[in-house]
């Protein structure tokens, strides 16, 4: 059986007010990757698919790519355009 | 000094936090909440959030390279996050070096880069009651 992932998802903006809280927790199945997350934040919550579209993400603090791996207990900030100053 | 905080900012503090007796040119940059928009919408207030330790980590990158471009230039940089009205300062961005040119370029070029770097983000509360997170414009 295929180890189950439990990736910590922190969302901010309006993302956060489109996910409806500021912190998830999504299980992946098997081997996964920033895609993978994304691509099941966008089945449940079919109303983030715009800004996830330009929504960066950064794993335990660090930017990452999308094709970059996850594991067990990450934390992964989805990161929408920025807007400070 | 950097930092995100949640209260008022005193730009007078911050100044004295990073100048030093060899700082012959002290350049301090205010950015204020408008009363309107970039699109000329009427606004009552701003609401700003930061991810604090990706938003710090952003301004020490930009105050190393700061140093690399432009000498020896102390910076502070301090953002407030929460309910801001009409007025307040949302964040203070001081440089102070030996002479005048490196404390002005390195506070232009700091407050660019934060505004397109960091992890802050910006609602506009509008007149008509309606709100909407605005994304940064080279502006």
């Amino acid at each position: 059986m295929a180890a189950t992932n439990t990736i910590r998802v922190r969302a901010f903006a309006g993302l956060r007010e489109l996910l409806g809280d500021d912190v998830i927790d999504v299980r992946l199945e098997g081997a996964a990757r920033v895609a993978d997350l994304i691509e099941a934040l966008r089945t449940k919550y079919a109303q983030t698919s715009p800004v996830l579209e330009v929504t960066r993400c950064a794993r335990n603090g660090r930017i990452v790519s999308m094709h970059d791996e996850l594991r067990d207990g990450d934390e992964v900030a989805l990161l929408p355009p920025v807007g400070g100053g | 000094m950097l930092a995100i905080v949640r209260e008022p900012i005193d730009p007078r503090a911050l100044e004295a936090a990073v100048r030093t007796e060899s700082c012959g040119g002290v350049v301090t940059f205010l950015g204020v909440v408008r009363e309107r928009s970039d699109d000329g919408r009427a606004v009552t207030g701003l609401a700003y959030e930061a991810y604090d330790a990706m938003a710090l980590a952003e301004f020490e990158a930009i105050a190393d390279e700061a140093r690399e471009r432009y000498g020896d230039v102390r910076l502070g940089i301090v953002h407030r996050v929460g309910e801001l009205a009409i007025g307040d300062v949302a964040v203070v961005v001081c440089a102070a070096s030996a002479h005048r040119a490196a404390a002005f370029d390195a506070c232009e070029y700091a407050i660019d880069a934060l505004k397109a770097r960091a992890a802050i983000w910006k609602k506009e509360h509008y007149a008509d009651g309606t709100a909407e997170w605005r994304a940064h414009c080279p502006h």
